[in-house]
């Protein structure tokens, strides 16, 4: 014999973007701290070591920010012009800037002053960066030369001077101390060992190439430049991979997360992407108020920082988790109720007898379980279900019109219950999930209180806003029919074409059969 | 064996009235079932005897109150039958020679029943008469002698009742109610107004005594029960209402104390009122549907409930649900047609509102009923109810859909649901809810069968009244995290010339899918959703169409409302063959090529097989049944049968039931009915003093099969010894002190249990003793001879006592006509 069926409530799926763990993961970032500097600022570098203090690049300044500040905890300032590509070594001792004048400076962390100045290129040096081995630099600059710097004796080893344009972006392999790559804006990324005399691989961008990054293995590249990112596999030979075209203007950097297995890309077209590194699927994307230009996650991906051409700087952090905590709370059963009977380990021969789980109603189940109707409704109109859960509210209604008791349940209230329930439909009437049962509803109502209608101004008003909002659904409806209209004479005009194709095709592969016939 | 095919009934639902049911005492529940009466063990729900011999529909039952082990039935054949119903022995028959219409047997008549039959020359008229049982010896018996006691009582057994101690008689009729006092000859009558002021309707539906007390209970059209009391007098009569049904009071009846009333309605409740106050009522609420009968065990501890959709509940006396006895549940309406599950073989049509049931046909017993709905089914007249319209599995069993409707106007609320079935938990799971897939009805719904191909080419088609038949499809999340992997969605929509979509299959190998809109069938292709070609046959829009199979896979075949069967060729694009016939189903069978059309015309359904490659049908069968057939499904056998007639080939592989507009559930055998009866008797023979445990079932099984084995041992034993009686029968039965050595019996004995070649050998030596005695006749001369030979003969025949067995009679008479003549021939001398 069955027991009591409770009312399902319809599960409506959720429009707009679905909501996947990558959602959730990057959605849990606090609101951004902004922090205006004084020109666009081109890099943003995190310190591998903890506190993971950052270097923001921008205009003639470098500024360290800790993890929490809103202010600079440290500036160098000893450039005469803009300052570039301020980057950490990976001991996070050290920091590396190009300039505009030409000249690369070194700065120790704890000093002001620079401990060695690299002097050689003849124009602007966008990017720099220190190789593997901690003992050398390299740097792209204007004057189409990529170089390799000695550190202790602050001399030039060696000077690339293949690319036929300014070298604005580079990274050095973590693996190979030998290893660093340059990307240009002759559309080319080229690889050099230090060991060798030219590059020892070129890469075809196809266009003026932004930025470039390799993943941790070695064995993957990326570059961006125009509105593609590109996944090259540099162990085939720079074969691409992959093209991504997810922005709608030039991306302009690039940066890992912690794990690997997220690519993020940054464009002027103010979004921030976020891929899969293993499907390339855009997971998530961010929105900001300007163009970006430099993008950094900091280790754990606990701070997503990200600088603008208007010179902010757009700081977010990590919400702590706190749901582990809260469950936690939840008060125990003693110990000795708690360990009672789960001690025991049963036997082989022994026979479960496992416990039906009781089924708790409801409030509105339990009443509409003993065919209360009127106070099952009541019970669904209470705020916290009609605000929060509206679909829970309209279910009822729904199942009370199907038990044929919705017009009883509807009658015999008073003025406010009236104009309670009115304000609920002139709400939810236009949401197409609702829609059906709240116009047999609003007819109801008002078949139902005609008689008393103009003995309550709430009343009569509620009833007008109702009709309002009819009105305008019903005008949005008929201009929606008209633009449907307007779409399916293009489409028309479209697939004609396609239509007369077809039926050639049709007449011949029927003429076909014939001549078979024929021929049997 | 060359006979015919024959129609034979299987199960489901005669609707026609006289339902009972009573329990004994010694828990078998007796319950009426057309022309049988049915005895269930209520401990164990098992069939326990089937008692057959009526030549009508029986109509009611009652225990012989002076011996509880036997019953009496009556029956629209004008008989009164008295059975032994344990071990299902009809010990007597008693003809009335009326239409006999319920039946009463009490404690204080020793030696006549209460039987309600119609009056005689007046339509729509019943009396109730007491027959005289007379105790004359014989089988059949002529029971001739009867006494009227109430003359205009209601036909149905439910509004007579029999009060304490069988004093008095109360039968309620329309507004009034009359009670009839044996002892003092008095009638009472009482009358209703037919409306009260509130605007109730106070019909009577049914009475019920009080065992003990001189109360009786009547049950009204409105839901009001009335106790009634003091009723000696005409005036001074008083009653108190109670009110709990909100619609007609169905049955109504005391327990065996008299200290609580049951009640039960269409609301499917079973009440039970407590000392007779309104007040203090307790409730069994959920009992699938509305309540016809309800019966007391005499011993009080269990109480009965028959349902409107052929089942039956036991409840225990604390208003426990107990068991139910269910086979084909009767359901509303049934609509989505015979449709056979792959998995277990088992029928699936309608059964409760808003479940599947899944039938099994080798047991008559429903395996489970799946919930599709999964609402609280209110029961009330009068409302929209959600019907389950659409059910189709796909090939292997694996998935379920299954749409349902609710029409209230002006709106339709329409669903289709897919189910997986759940390996772990052996059930069908609900995996994706689709509200509104079309704008209109559902017309039709088919899976693409393809038995070797995965999920991802599963393709579901619905086509709709909305002049669209939809496509859906599989799709795979990738994600990980999600909850389920597997959802179905939209693929392709299509439609012709805005019509509207009446029907849709696939073809055997998935490649070709047929959508007919109304007049037209259009042949899909299904991997590019082209279209390839139209067929039709005006005029008459398509009622039904189907692929051929195997051989005949390049035939679509399809029947217009016009009454035209057209067969095409899909290869030419032509029309093949067609007939002028009324086709109301066509059924493939997926085992073979055949394909069974039903015919409707002038009030009778007729069978017509045939292949699709040629227009003369293999087999007719006219006049299946009077009724309309709904449905009809060729289920597959689990062995193929061996059928001698070319005639009924099609029947080899797989079995053609179908399903009547009265919910009668039919199949076709070639075997007599004897046959099945045998089988069908073995199967439900099971020992019913012994409560029927799983344990019980299976020790029974395996005793049963230990004790076969032990006949067939005894068999082959038994048979030698009866072959070789003398000799073995002489040295059992002789005294031991006579018997001579057991040295000398050994040979003897061990020779008698020789099997192999025996009849052979005792052919030849008859041979032989013939050829002898031949012999003798001729050298019949000499008398020392003959009498050696005699000795010799008798020596021979000590020695193989088996032989004188084997000789037929018309030897021995011989034989002996030879000694004779030879004795004669020597005293002659």
């Amino acid at each position: 014999m069955a027991s009591y069926k409770p009312m399902v409530v319809p599960a409506v799926p959720r429009l707009g973007e679905k909501v996947t763990q990558d959602t959730l993961y990057w959605q849990g970032y606090k609101t951004p701290v902004q922090i205006k500097e004084f020109g666009a600022v081109n890099k943003i570098d995190f310190s591998p070591v903890p506190p993971y203090n950052y270097a923001v690049t921008a205009s003639s300044r470098v500024h360290i920010y800790g993890r929490y500040s809103q202010e600079p905890i440290k500036t160098f300032s000893r450039f005469k012009d803009a300052a570039y590509c301020a980057t950490y070594r990976d001991d996070g001792q050290l920091l590396v800037a190009g300039s505009e004048e030409g000249s690369i400076r070194l700065f120790d962390i704890s000093g002001k002053a620079p401990l060695r100045q690299f002097d050689g290129h003849t124009k602007a040096v966008h990017v720099v960066g220190f190789l593997a081995d901690k003992y050398r630099i390299f740097s792209g600059g204007d004057d189409y030369s990529s170089n390799l710097w000695d550190i202790p004796s602050a001399t030039e080893i060696v000077s690339y001077t293949e690319h036929t344009d300014y070298v604005r972006c580079g990274c050095a392999s973590k693996l190979n101390g030998d290893v660093f790559i340059t990307g240009s804006y002759d559309h080319t990324v080229k690889v050099f060992d230090a060991r060798a005399k030219s590059s020892v691989m070129t890469i075809e961008h196809g266009h003026p190439v932004e930025s470039v990054l390799l993943f941790p293995s070695g064995g993957l590249l990326v570059s961006a430049g125009g509105r593609f990112v590109k996944v090259w596999d540099v162990l085939k030979g720079g074969q691409l991979l992959v093209s991504l075209k997810n922005h709608h203007k030039t991306v302009t950097c690039l940066c890992l997360n912690s794990s690997g297995q997220r690519l993020l890309s940054g464009s002027l077209d103010r979004h921030v992407k976020i891929y899969s590194t293993t499907s390339y699927k855009v997971v998530h994307s961010f929105n900001y108020a300007t163009s970006i230009l430099s993008l950094a996650l900091s280790p754990e991906d606990e701070t997503i920082v990200v600088g603008m051409t208007n010179g902010v700087l757009n700081v977010k952090h990590r919400k702590p988790e706190e749901s582990k905590e809260k469950s936690q709370k939840k008060r125990q059963p003693a110990y000795r109720t708690y360990v009672k009977g789960r001690n025991y380990m049963p036997k082989q021969e022994d026979f479960f007898v496992s416990k039906p789980g009781k089924c708790v109603l409801r409030k509105y189940d339990k009443l509409l379980k003993g065919f209360q109707s009127s106070k099952a409704l009541d019970a669904v109109l209470e705020p916290h279900i009609r605000l929060y859960t509206p679909e829970v509210t309209v279910a009822v209604m729904q199942e009370l019109n199907r038990r044929g008791t919705l017009r009883s349940a509807l009658a015999g209230r008073d003025e406010k219950q009236i104009s309670l329930l009115l304000t609920f439909v002139t709400r939810r009437v236009i949401e197409p999930r609702f829609t059906p049962i709240l116009v047999t509803v609003a007819d109801m109502i008002t078949d139902i209180y005609q008689p008393v209608l103009g003995q309550s101004a709430v009343v009569d008003k509620q009833f007008l806003r109702l009709q309002e909002a009819i009105g305008r659904e019903i005008d949005y409806q008929e201009e929606l029919l008209e633009v449907l209209g307007m779409m399916d004479a293009l489409f028309a005009t479209l697939t004609k074409k396609k239509a007369t194709y077809l039926e050639e095709n049709k007449s011949n592969g029927l003429t076909k059969t014939l001549n078979q016939d024929t021929y049997n | 064996t060359g006979g015919g095919l024959r129609v034979v009934f299987l199960g489901g639902c005669p609707r026609r009235g006289g339902h009972g049911c009573r329990l004994s005492r010694r828990r078998f529940l007796l319950c009426t079932a057309g022309d049988f009466v049915k005895v269930y063990s209520a401990a164990t729900e098992e069939l326990v005897r089937l008692l057959r011999g009526h030549g009508g529909l029986v109509t009611g039952v009652g225990l012989n109150p002076h011996n509880r082990l036997q019953l009496y039935s009556c029956s629209l054949d004008g008989s009164i039958k008295l059975w032994d119903f344990t071990d299902g022995i009809l010990i007597k028959t008693f003809t009335v020679g009326y239409k006999l219409l319920a039946l009463y047997a009490l404690d204080s008549c020793e030696d006549s029943v209460f039987v309600i039959i119609p009056k005689r020359g007046e339509r729509d008229t019943f009396q109730l008469v007491s027959v005289k049982l007379t105790k004359t010896a014989g089988q059949d018996v002529e029971a001739k002698e009867f006494s009227v006691v109430l003359e205009g009582v209601d036909a149905s057994p439910k509004c007579t009742a029999f009060g304490r101690e069988g004093e008095y008689v109360a039968s309620v009729k329309n507004f009034h109610l009359q009670v009839y006092f044996f002892k003092r000859k008095q009638l009472n009558r009482f009358s209703l107004r037919a409306t009260n002021a509130k605007g109730g309707n106070n019909l009577f539906t049914c009475v019920a005594c009080h065992p003990k007390e001189d109360c009786i209970a009547t049950g009204h059209a409105d839901g009001k029960i009335r106790l009634w009391r003091n009723f000696y007098h005409n005036k001074e009569y008083v009653f108190s209402t109670m009110h709990w049904h909100h619609d007609r009071v169905m049955d109504l009846s005391f327990s065996i104390e008299g200290t609580s009333l049951l009640s039960g309605g269409v609301e499917a409740v079973l009440v039970q009122w407590h000392s007779g106050s309104d007040c203090k009522k307790d409730f069994l609420p959920r009992l699938g549907s509305a309540i016809e009968y309800i019966s007391v065990s005499s011993d009080g501890t269990l109480y009965c409930t028959l349902h409107t959709d052929n089942r039956i509940t036991i409840i225990n006396s604390n208003l426990r649900f107990s068991k139910s006895i269910q086979g084909l549940i009767r359901a509303r309406d049934v609509k989505t047609g015979l449709v056979v599950d792959p998995r277990t073989k088992a029928l699936v049509l309608n059964g409760e509102a808003g479940h599947l049931q899944f039938y099994c046909l080798q047991s008559d017993k429903q395996l489970y009923s799946l919930d599709i709905v999964q609402q609280e089914y209110i029961q009330q007249a009068g409302l929209n109810q959600t019907d389950l319209v659409k059910v189709a599995f796909s090939a292997q069993g694996k998935w379920l859909a299954t749409v349902e409707e609710r029409e209230e106007e002006p709106d339709l609320e329409l669903h289709l649901k897919l189910w997986f079935f759940d390996e772990e938990t052996q059930s069908f799971k609900l995996n994706t809810q689709i509200s509104m897939p079309h704008d209109d009805h559902i017309t039709a719904m088919c899976f693409r069968d393809m038995d070797e191909l995965e999920d991802d080419s599963l393709i579901l088609v619905t086509a709709g009244k909305d002049c669209l038949f939809k496509v859906w499809v599989i799709l795979e999340d990738t994600d990980p995290e999600a909850q389920q992997s597997l959802s179905w969605s939209c693929d392709f929509v299509g439609s012709y010339h805005n019509y509207q979509a009446t029907n849709c299959c696939f073809s055997e190998d998935g490649s070709l899918l047929a959508v007919s809109f109304e007049e037209t069938v259009t042949v899909w292709d299904s991997s590019t959703w082209d279209l390839k070609c139209t067929f039709c046959h005006p005029p008459g829009k398509i009622r039904d169409i189907c692929f051929g199979r195997l051989t005949c896979s390049k035939y679509l075949i399809g029947a217009t409302d016009h009454g035209f069967l057209c067969c095409w060729n899909l290869l030419s694009c032509a029309l093949e063959w067609s007939a002028h016939l009324n086709v109301v189903i066509l059924q493939p069978d997926p085992l073979s090529e055949h394909i069974a059309a039903v015919s409707w015309l002038s009030k009778e359904s007729s069978l017509f097989v045939f292949k699709p490659n040629e227009p003369r049908p293999i087999c007719i069968q006219r006049n299946l049944c009077q009724e309309k057939i709904q449905f009809a499904a060729f289920v597959p056998r689990d062995v193929p049968e061996t059928v001698g007639s070319e005639k009924y080939v099609w029947l080899r592989r797989s079995q053609l039931y179908f399903l009547t507009d009265a919910q009668e559930l039919m199949t076709f055998s070639t075997k007599s009915s004897e046959e099945r009866l045998t089988v069908s008797s073995k199967q439900l023979a099971v020992e019913e003093s012994l409560p029927v445990t799983p344990f019980s079932l299976l020790l029974g099984k395996h005793r049963h099969q230990q004790s076969q084995g032990d006949i067939d041992l005894t068999k082959v034993v038994r048979n030698h010894h009866e072959q070789d009686s003398p000799a073995v029968k002489e040295l059992l039965h002789t005294p031991a002190h006579v018997l001579p050595s057991a040295s000398f019996l050994c040979p003897i004995f061990i020779n008698s249990l020789l099997i192999s070649k025996e009849k052979k050998s005792a052919e030849e030596v008859a041979d032989e003793v013939e050829m002898e005695s031949e012999e003798a006749e001729e050298d019949s001369d000499e008398e020392e001879d003959v009498t050696e030979m005699e000795q010799e003969n008798t020596k021979s025949m000590d020695l193989l006592g088996e032989i004188t067995c084997k000789l037929s009679k018309a030897e021995e008479k011989e034989l002996r006509k030879v000694r004779k003549t030879d004795y004669s021939w020597i005293s002659a001398f």
